[in-house]
């Protein structure tokens, strides 16, 4: 017979995202570069 | 600048909101502080969105950050229009990104030739091949002759309910009879021809 593999999930309801995705997408937004060149659009992460 | 009022239960006092398309433009005008409000003031509501549609916290996570972080690209290109609501725009990504996290694992699931295990197992050819189609003519032709058999009233019953697909209503409009004398014959015509399958021993199986 197969085997079901099944991980424990967290079943509580998520109402936040955590505070590290927060600041993950904070750093992001400071990081990402827009320049354009001729019409054309570059992204630069800086880092 | 268009500023609401909003009532802060936990501090009572009234606090000044800032709409989120003037955050939009600063944000757009570099203000970083501005992208932080955004977050914030919509986190619960949109991560509330997506996990009602995936029903898994670390995927929420996933496609809440991927959602903002197409958000910040397309604000920081200039390619946000002012047309709609912050809101609503930003729940049509995750709603997107939703459809595209199940069309890339539920209805596109990746498969694997391995010897004990081959692709074409999987895919089958719908068309009979040359021995089933013989069989399913020699059953045709079977069949014909019984019905052939049976009554005249319960032979044309028959062929308009399955070879001509129509209701009992249209049957009985078609041959005078009420609908209760047509689902008889019907059922006559069935039991018969089971009879005859029986005795004359034949197989209609392919």
């Amino acid at each position: 017979m197969e085997n079901i593999y099944t991980k424990d999930q967290n079943k509580t309801k998520l109402v936040k995202a955590k505070p590290e995705t927060i600041q993950f997408l904070l750093s992001y937004s400071k990081s990402l570069n827009i320049t354009e060149v001729d019409g054309l659009q570059f992204e630069s992460n800086l880092n | 600048m268009n500023l609401g009022l909003l009532f802060n239960p936990t501090s009572n006092v009234m606090v000044v909101q800032v709409e989120d398309s003037q955050l939009v433009k600063k944000y757009i005008q570099g203000d970083e502080k501005a992208i932080e409000a955004l977050i914030n003031r919509h986190n619960s509501r949109l991560t509330g969105f997506i996990y009602s549609k995936v029903g898994d916290r670390e995927l929420t996570e996933d496609i809440f950050q991927d959602t903002f972080m197409k958000v910040i690209r397309t604000l920081k290109r200039g390619a946000y229009n002012e047309e709609g609501k912050f809101l609503p725009w930003v729940m049509r990504i995750a709603h997107n990104l939703v459809i595209d996290h199940f069309r890339k694992h539920n209805r596109m699931p990746m498969y694997n030739s391995k010897e004990s295990y081959n692709i074409f197992s999987l895919l089958g050819d719908d068309k009979l091949n040359a021995e089933k189609q013989l069989i399913k003519e020699q059953i045709d032709s079977d069949l014909l002759k019984m019905i052939k058999e049976l009554p005249e009233d319960q032979q044309e019953v028959l062929e308009m309910r399955i070879y001509k697909d129509m209701s009992f209503k249209e049957i009985s409009d078609n041959t005078g009879v009420s609908i209760n004398t047509a689902l008889g014959r019907m059922r006559y015509a069935l039991i018969n021809l089971r009879k005859l399958v029986e005795v004359n021993n034949i197989v209609l199986t392919n």
